[in-house]
């Protein structure tokens, strides 16, 4: 086991890294910015290296100082979270050509699976359902025998197209022919060139995403999934675990193309393969796979009752997937709020400054992950995410009356939140009764004209 | 050793102004401090967010741990003129080489574009130039030593 780990991030996953490495035993090293000095991460490790002024591009995302401070340190592995280099092969080889672990899986696995289209031909490859599509098709009629195989509703997109120009979803094959002329002509107007190809259009699908692990002794697992629809221009904004849509039977399909995946590829040491999934259920469709632990991770936690960021650690460090992670089995329901500085009631503009009255929620399966405290300023320099709020209860509706509960309590004096906005989204039928897909937040907002 | 030899060292210590004195003898070993523990309030300060549950530690005082901002713990010596700060993270040398003279002493003049001094970072010996002119009017860091983002290097007046 490594004695001393680095931490390569900031916010809340770097405090949640230190806590995990103390919780082990392991020395834990924070590299911080200028901007960062009073971060509560930098008080709790046991050392800190200041690598530069604010700016990520100076600072979190310079690679040489990262590594440099884990020279002078003498740290042995280094975490890179989620974000900045978390995914970045370049710095994966980095770290291991300089005689450091990098906790996360090969620089190679990380390139193969940072990349759409290799990642989308290797799950193809290895029995994992992509959204169908098809090549340039220049005959009509070839495109409407094509349209069947692959299922209606399709979408017909010009290859030159964009901005939504030379688009066209046909839901019934009587409109097939007209569609592919209109969109093909569309495109040949505004790009000069109208070739299409098709896709098959996922009807208001929900965002459901599986977190797997391997490990170096050929032992591959996955941990249920996470439902994270709910989401405002492709940010998650609240997840849940497990899905309200998923069935026993289709579970058992995901979780077994998921395992199926990584076994084939050894992937080691945490992942998450996101999919879309149609609203009836049935089908589901490999999207991209994060090399990385993800922002909302502790969902699983609560509900698989494992140590998600430990484990990455032990695995990097050589050992085998703890029993508790290998045979963890869910145990009631979880739902996170990613809460963020930002005024949900203007566009969701960024809200920094200083704090200050900070009082989080507390209570039975309350738990908030942050780096914040009441006088801490919050930077301009960095995402807006300041506070995740997760709670559990045996049952759904337990966790949503918490979580309303919770959200009420949490007091946050000196910026804007997107409490306000979360709690809106709690109290609505729709969420009570977990009816709720990708586009559900965007057509929220336009209902409420906000 | 009596109370009597202790009191007249305490004695001689306040006569000269000493705050610390530690004499080993083959019998005994006697160390007097005087006035507040610098290291000692470092490493409670370094504790305090933790609510005072501070990890054990057996490598003494952590060389870069995280200061509260507390006047106390920085280098007594009076800042004075320009400090040239660290643009890197890395181990400092004040020399090209073991054997070489120190690049820059107390008293030198600089130029702007003259090595001050090497900061080693990923087994690459990096070459850090003045970008003002003056004379070195301190030497901070130490040779051989770690550095972080932002330290201080030199003061030139």
């Amino acid at each position: 086991m490594f004695k001393r780990v680095l931490v390569a991030n900031r916010g809340e996953i770097a405090l949640r890294i230190v806590r995990a490495c103390r919780e082990l035993g392991i020395e834990s090293i924070a590299v911080y910015s200028e901007a960062d000095v009073d971060s509560m991460h930098v008080q709790l490790a046991d050392e800190a290296v200041c690598i530069g002024p604010g700016p990520s591009k100076k600072s979190y995302l310079m690679a040489d100082r990262i590594i440099a401070a884990a020279e002078i340190t003498g740290a042995e592995a280094i975490h890179p979270g989620y974000g900045f280099l978390s995914e970045n092969a370049r710095f994966a080889q980095i770290c291991t050509a300089s005689g450091f672990t990098f906790i996360g899986p090969s620089a190679e696995i990380i390139s193969m699976m940072g990349d759409k289209a290799t990642a989308r031909a290797t799950a193809l490859a290895n029995g994992v359902p992509v959204t169908p599509g098809s090549e340039i098709m220049r005959d009509p009629d070839a495109a409407l025998a094509t349209a069947k195989q692959i299922g209606f509703p399709v979408m017909i997109k010009a290859t030159a197209g964009g901005g939504g120009r030379g688009m066209r979803p046909c839901f019934h094959e009587a409109d097939f022919i007209n569609l592919f002329y209109a969109a093909s002509n569309e495109a040949l107007v505004a790009f000069g060139n109208g070739e299409c190809y098709l896709e098959k259009l996922v009807i208001n699908p929900h965002h459901v995403e599986f977190q797997v692990f391997g490990d170096s002794h050929g032992n591959f697992v996955h941990l249920w999934e996470r439902d994270c629809s709910m989401q405002r221009r492709n940010q998650k904004i609240i997840e849940e675990c497990p899905s309200p849509l998923l069935t026993p039977e289709l579970r058992a399909r995901m979780g077994d193309a998921s395992v199926q995946l990584i076994r084939a590829i050894n992937y080691q040491n945490a992942g998450t393969i996101e999919y879309l999934v149609d609203a009836a259920a049935e089908n589901f469709y490999f999207m991209e796979m994060n090399t990385r632990i993800q922002v909302e991770h502790p969902i699983t936690e609560e509900v698989m009752g494992c140590e998600l960021i430990k484990e990455q650690i032990s695995v990097a460090a050589g050992q085998a997937l703890s029993h508790h992670v290998y045979k963890s089995s869910p145990r009631g329901h979880s739902i996170e709020c990613r809460i963020n500085a930002e005024d949900p009631y203007n566009n969701f503009a960024p809200s920094p400054g200083a704090i200050d009255l900070w009082y989080a929620p507390g209570g039975k399966g309350v738990r908030v992950d942050t780096h914040v405290y009441s006088g801490y300023t919050v930077p301009s320099h960095y995402d807006s995410l300041i506070a995740k709020l997760i709670v559990t209860g045996s049952t759904r509706e337990i966790a949503v009356a918490r979580m309303k509960r919770a959200l009420g309590e949490f007091m946050i004096r000196g910026i804007k939140t997107t409490i306000p906005f979360q709690q809106e989204i709690l109290a609505h039928p729709d969420f009570a009764a977990g009816t709720y897909d990708i586009g559900w937040v965007a057509r929220f907002i336009e209902e409420r004209k906000i | 050793m009596d109370i009597k030899d202790i009191r007249n060292i305490v004695e001689l210590m306040n006569e000269h102004g000493l705050t610390l004195l530690d004499l080993s003898h083959k019998d005994f070993h006697l160390k007097l401090k005087k006035g507040s523990d610098l290291d000692n309030l470092r490493e409670l300060l370094a504790c305090l967010p933790a609510g005072g549950a501070a990890p054990a530690l057996a490598t003494g005082t952590p060389i870069l741990a995280a200061a509260a901002p507390v006047a106390v713990l920085s280098v007594p010596a009076e800042p004075v003129g320009t400090e040239i700060t660290s643009p890197m993270v890395g181990t400092f040398y004040s020399k090209n080489s073991p054997d070489a003279p120190p690049l820059v002493n107390v008293g030198d003049a600089i130029a702007v574009g003259q090595t001050l001094c090497i900061i080693e970072a990923m087994k690459v010996m990096n070459e850090i130039k003045a970008e003002c002119s003056g004379i070195i009017s301190a030497v901070v860091a130490e040779d051989g030593s770690p550095v972080q983002y932002g330290d201080v290097l030199f003061r030139v007046k």
